[in-house]
């Protein structure tokens, strides 16, 4: 379990990125920090890490606060997937997996292995594991990112906007992929992005928030597209726009669903048809909210 | 000897009795040598730890800055001089003028070798639990190392063209050869005594290069 109490986080020369944020993340589950550029959510994540520090308050895993632990030991026991990967240039692909286990101390034949395995499940082809960064598209690159985020088979796996730089379609199947991922590894995730579909997709729970690292409301997607606590989450999800108001409309004897702008959203399935299966959060909160 | 100096250089050049003995072409340009490795590697120490300190935290870059173009300001001559006389004639005053002259050009290249390595790259290698000093040395130095040993390159070139002022405080090297000639007016040996430290200066100066062009990391596109 992850806890923030009443996070404050003040730049020197006055900035404030954070005024005072608390919140609690489950073990297993997945978070989603979504907000806009100021809105402290990557300065939030990386205080779990200590990559920065919090000027007040106390960020807590499993009951130790994380300032009186070791930040190497502490970065290295926690998975952190970036946006455009930040790889090593210099070192090939298998190398770049490996750097937290070896890092570890484990034997690097053994983290070799490992690192094939990884390979395979975040779909990279073995061909690659001697290719340079530089010699990969965006989506393998992030690929990449991701199998060495999880190398060390870590508990918490912090993913800072990681498919934020690729093109849409690879960003679709990368999120997919992601799922079925989560769905075996129940890792406690947490994410940050600006993209509220990406959050309610990817999310058991979502915290929008304002600049400032203020919590604008955090529920599960279906309880914020329910219920927007105010004007800004709203505007930020969408409500406000009519892009989340549904209703159905039959063309040529199918149901097809439309937002209030009569933007068509997808068609409706047939009862007891689930084979839309993979964006079925997605697909039911559509529903409900109409 | 007649007609042109410069073919009467290359005369002196060819004549084997120069090539041998205590006072021969191998000898003086192995001193010569010696005298840049000492020079170089000593500023090395004193440098290239700074350097990378600077360029690794950021540092103290101002001060490093301005130490370093004040020290290229200094006239070489000049220091030689000053040290000889406070020192004495022999080997210490002229190497610690080299040492001076080296330091900008190491100071440089180690500060902006470290400096070259993507700030992203670095937070990266943070996040996933490197120690600064691992960040230093199995990122930053790998990826700037061509820019490290370009600074060995320029501190080389330039200590080995000015290392013939060793002689005019009584070593060797082959600045002798310039000396001794200015002394006596034997232009064709100061010519030739010249050429020798150009074409040394040139054979370094390409081997530094290869060496650069030999550490550039892999996977990385040549900058």
């Amino acid at each position: 379990m992850i806890g923030f109490e009443n996070v404050r986080k003040e730049y020197p020369g006055g900035t404030l990125a954070v005024q005072d944020f608390s919140l609690e993340i489950a073990s297993h589950e997945s978070v989603v920090l979504v907000g806009t550029s100021g809105s402290g959510k990557t300065t939030l994540m990386r205080m779990i890490n200590r990559m920065v520090d919090p000027t007040s308050g106390r960020v807590h895993i499993d009951g130790d606060d994380v300032t009186s632990l070791d930040p190497v030991q502490l970065r290295r026991s926690i998975g952190y997937v970036m946006q455009a990967s930040g790889l090593l240039p210099h070192r090939t692909v298998l190398d770049n997996i490996t750097t937290v286990p070896v890092l570890r101390g484990t034997a690097k034949r053994e983290a070799r292995t490992h690192a094939h395995e990884l390979m395979e499940i975040v779909g990279l082809d073995a061909a690659l594991a001697e290719r340079y960064p530089s010699q990969l598209s965006g989506g393998q690159q992030q690929r990449v990112g991701v199998a060495r985020g999880l190398a060390a088979d870590p508990n918490i796996l912090l993913m800072d906007e990681p498919f934020g730089a690729v093109d849409p379609i690879v960003r679709a199947e990368l999120q997919r992929e992601l799922q079925h991922l989560q769905r075996d590894l129940r890792k406690t995730i947490v994410f940050v992005t600006h993209d509220i579909d990406e959050a309610f997709l990817l999310g058991d729970r979502v915290a929008i928030l304002r600049p400032g690292g203020i919590i604008a409301q955090v529920g599960t997607p279906q309880e914020i597209l329910a219920d927007p606590a105010d004007d800004f989450v709203s505007s930020f999800v969408g409500a406000d726009r009519g892009a989340r108001t549904l209703h159905v409309e039959r063309v040529d004897g199918r149901d097809v669903v439309v937002d209030a702008d009569g933007r068509p959203a997808g068609v409706l399935a047939a009862s007891g048809d689930r084979s839309a299966g993979e964006g079925a959060a997605d697909g039911r909160t559509r529903e409900r909210s109409s | 000897m007649t007609g042109s100096p410069f073919l009467d250089s290359l005369r002196w050049l060819g004549d084997s009795a120069h090539w041998t003995g205590p006072g021969g072409i191998p000898l003086r340009t192995l001193e010569h040598l010696g005298y840049t490795a000492l020079g170089v590697l000593v500023a090395a120490l004193l440098a290239v730890p700074i350097g990378l300190y600077v360029g690794h935290s950021g540092r103290g870059k101002g001060v490093a800055v301005a130490a370093a173009g004040a020290a290229r300001a200094l006239p070489t001559l000049g220091l030689v001089t000053l040290f000889a006389l406070l020192v004495g004639i022999g080997l210490t005053a002229p190497l610690l003028s080299f040492v001076i002259l080296a330091i900008p050009s190491l100071l440089a290249g180690a500060y902006s070798a470290v400096e070259s390595a993507e700030p992203a790259t670095v937070d990266a290698a943070r996040a996933q639990g490197m120690t600064e000093w691992q960040i230093l040395t199995r990122v930053e130095l790998p990826l700037g190392m061509p820019l490290l040993v370009g600074g060995f390159r320029g501190a080389t070139v330039q200590v080995v063209a000015t290392a013939m002022l060793a002689a005019y405080v009584g070593s060797g090297g082959l600045g002798r050869y310039i000396f001794q000639g200015l002394g006596s007016q034997n232009y064709p040996q100061m010519i030739a005594g010249s050429l020798l430290v150009i074409a040394l200066a040139l054979v370094l100066d390409l081997t530094l290069l290869l060496a650069q062009r030999l550490t550039a990391p892999p996977g990385v596109r040549a900058s």
